[in-house]
């Protein structure tokens, strides 16, 4: 394996990171608040449609945009007023939005393009295209820098910058405002914000909204950004796999970019090669890579390799004492 | 705010009406892409229920929809949700597969027997793992069940493209199974008794298994003391405790039956229809299974009307394809989304009106 070849695995690590870590950014907003996600998948789905079917009609990726964040955060209003306002089953809810999204948008999409699910391929301004970093076609040829600036750093499309800035952001959101420490409060101990004389339900309610919002954002990427059109369940797990990071992850915004980094990596090689040898142990079969998201985030669970903890008042409805 | 009400309105009141909450949106949803809901559910029910022909597929797939519904079913009465029936299903597929292409198979009298305890056996091996992780270490098990579905997946599809594939074929499935194996079809079954069935529908010998899996379910939950020990446990984990049940046990006994119920819908699926594993054999039927269960209210026969109404949408929807082709097959899947939403999430929307005219009424008539 040569350096050109690191450079292109590590190159498309960072294009398959970026909706895994807005998915998982959004999963961190929710989760610290006290509101389980299980439809990350869902609200991306939903996003990833609506962005290339409005995109295709109106040939301007910014709105498509805009119609899946807006398409995404109905969806995360339904999962806040159904687990806060009516106290229902988190977990239950979450399976009803990604059954919602993936349904839906098979639906409404053979009813407006008749392309069995998909939307017309995207071109030119209807897509995210890639931003040139300056200098990077002249410094390309100078050896090892060239080809990390070149390549790696640049050349990506606005999303995958949005989501590396994401983490600093929500790091200091969450850690270093007012709003940040109420929304970590309501999530480990939602009777103390009561007591202060805080509205549980709304800071539950930003929080959810918020990640709505980052989904939205992943999904629109996914069809607009790395693919050239929504086509059926296009998300394909990826809602899932961030789930996985943010246990990983251990719900705090740094380890986030590492374990979306590390799985974006993971599905990078799984796309490159078919299987891999490595010597003294055998093949490396496909399925086991695709599998080793998953399998690392049990073990990470089980509590063999560091304790994950989730925040203390998840998936626990709130009742206000009257 | 647990109001009292009475048993019928918390058992069919309530029901009945989110059904028709979600039922009504679903209209909606039919409506706004231009096409008649109500001409829509009549192709769905002439469809379904209108035949012997449609009847036939309905029962198949309300047969696996038994299966996975009480899988879920019996893990709510602990309070244990098992997201995993999909991937407890697959790898039910595979130990059918497995015990079916193991031997020549005389008789399909000797295999089903054979092919049930091989699918129970790996449905509840699968279960097992997230089961110990929840009991022992804490692991939440809807984590860690969603993970073993996509494990499942992973392990299936490698399985048949590198170990179980046919030779010289190209599609990534087993050979089919040894003849010994097919199971009685309907058609073959009221043949028995000089009644005719149309032969193509792959409704079989399995929906007894399925009738009788929901009758030893009610038994297990409400004439056992095993029953008796996981409802404790479902009600309140420390009154279990101090009532000296252990959690571990139930936990894995509940989880362990849980599994094995999901991985028992490839006996339907495997053995009784396509005859050979094949990637994908469970088709989502393992995410049904929360919507059934839910809908019945974790009760067998409650489990039985939902797996059958979702019998009828799952082959109505075919239907509704072939006559109305603006509104493709995957409605059924928002309705079931819906269904889910109103019985499950927006329970409270209902129940807390309706516990408040209760109220009213009640202290009107005392």
């Amino acid at each position: 394996m040569d350096f050109a070849t690191v450079v292109q695995i590590l190159d498309s690590m960072m294009r398959l990171s970026a909706p895994l870590l807005l998915a998982c950014l959004a999963g961190l907003f929710s989760e610290r608040a006290g509101i389980f996600d299980i439809g990350l998948e869902g609200k991306m789905l939903a996003s990833a449609f609506f962005s290339a079917a409005v995109a295709a009609a109106t040939g301007s990726v910014w709105i498509g945009m805009s119609a899946g964040l807006a398409a995404s955060m109905v969806l995360a209003a339904v999962h806040a007023v159904a687990s806060v306002t009516f106290r229902g089953n988190q977990l239950i809810s979450g399976v009803a939005i990604n059954f919602l999204a993936s349904g839906l948008t098979a639906v409404i999409g053979q009813n407006w393009f008749k392309l069995g699910g998909r939307t017309p391929s995207l071109s030119g301004d209807a897509r995210f295209l890639p931003i040139e970093f300056p200098f990077a076609e002249s410094i390309a040829s100078v050896p090892l820098l060239g080809p990390v600036y070149s390549e790696l750093l640049s050349g990506h499309t606005l999303m995958v910058y949005v989501a590396l800035a994401a983490v600093p952001a929500t790091w200091w959101l969450l850690f270093r405002t007012r709003f940040g420490l109420r929304l970590r409060a309501v999530g480990e101990n939602p009777e103390a914000v009561d007591t202060a004389g805080l509205s549980v339900s709304l800071l539950r309610f930003q929080a959810v909204l918020i990640c709505g919002l980052l989904c939205g954002l992943a999904g629109a990427y996914l069809s607009t950004g790395i693919a050239a059109g929504f086509i059926r369940d296009m998300t394909a797990g990826k809602g899932f796999i961030a789930l996985a990071a943010l246990i990983f992850a251990k719900w705090r915004p740094g380890y986030a970019l590492y374990a979306c980094l590390l799985f974006g990596l993971l599905e990078a090689i799984a796309i490159r090669y078919q299987s891999i040898e490595i010597e003294g142990v055998g093949t490396v079969p496909l399925q086991l890579m695709q599998a080793l998201p998953y399998i690392l985030t049990v073990v990470i669970l089980a509590g063999f390799v560091g304790k994950a903890i989730p925040p203390r008042a998840g998936g626990e409805p709130y009742v206000k004492e009257i | 705010m647990k109001v009292g009400l009475p048993k019928w309105a918390d058992v069919v009141l309530i029901p009945a009406i989110n059904l028709v909450l979600a039922f009504l949106v679903s209209g909606l949803v039919v409506l706004w892409i231009g096409e008649n809901p109500l001409r829509a559910l009549l192709v769905i029910i002439k469809g379904s229920i209108g035949s012997a022909y449609g009847w036939g597929y309905t029962l198949y797939y309300a047969t696996n929809f038994v299966f996975t519904g009480l899988a879920v079913a019996v893990a709510f009465h602990a309070k244990l949700f098992n997201i995993g029936g999909e991937g407890q299903a697959t790898l039910g597929g595979l130990g059918a597969a497995l015990v079916c292409m193991s031997i020549a198979w005389p008789h399909w009298l000797l295999a089903f027997p054979a092919a049930i305890i091989g699918a129970m056996a790996f449905g509840a091996a699968w279960a097992a793992v997230p089961a110990y992780l929840q009991a022992r270490r804490g692991s939440h098990i809807v984590i860690t069940t969603i993970m073993f579905n996509f494990i499942a997946n992973a392990l299936l599809v490698y399985l048949l493209v590198n170990v179980l594939k046919a030779p010289g074929q190209m599609a990534p499935e087993t050979a089919l199974f040894p003849e010994g194996t097919n199971l009685p079809t309907a058609h073959d079954m009221f043949g028995w008794i000089g009644v005719t069935f149309p032969k193509s529908p792959p409704l079989n010998v399995s929906f007894l298994v399925a009738l009788a899996a929901c009758v030893f379910v009610w038994l297990l939950v409400w004439r056992t003391r095993l029953g008796y020990a996981i409802r404790a446990f479902g009600w309140s984990e420390p009154a279990a405790v101090y009532a000296g049940i252990s959690p571990f046990r139930i936990t894995m006994i509940t989880m362990l039956i849980s599994g094995a119920l999901a991985g028992l819908m490839a006996i339907n699926t495997v053995v009784g229809e396509a005859e050979r594993l094949l990637i994908d054999a469970v088709q989502g039927a393992g995410f049904v299974g929360i919507a059934v269960a839910l809908m019945g209210r974790s009760h067998p026969f409650g489990v039985f009307l939902a797996a059958l109404l979702f019998g009828v949408l799952y082959q109505g929807g075919v239907e509704l394809e072939f006559e109305m082709p603006a509104v493709s097959r995957e409605m059924i899947i928002v309705i079931q989304a819906l269904v889910v939403l109103f019985t499950g999430a927006l329970e409270n929307m209902v129940r807390m009106p309706v516990a408040r005219i209760f109220q009213a009424f009640g202290s009107r008539s005392a």
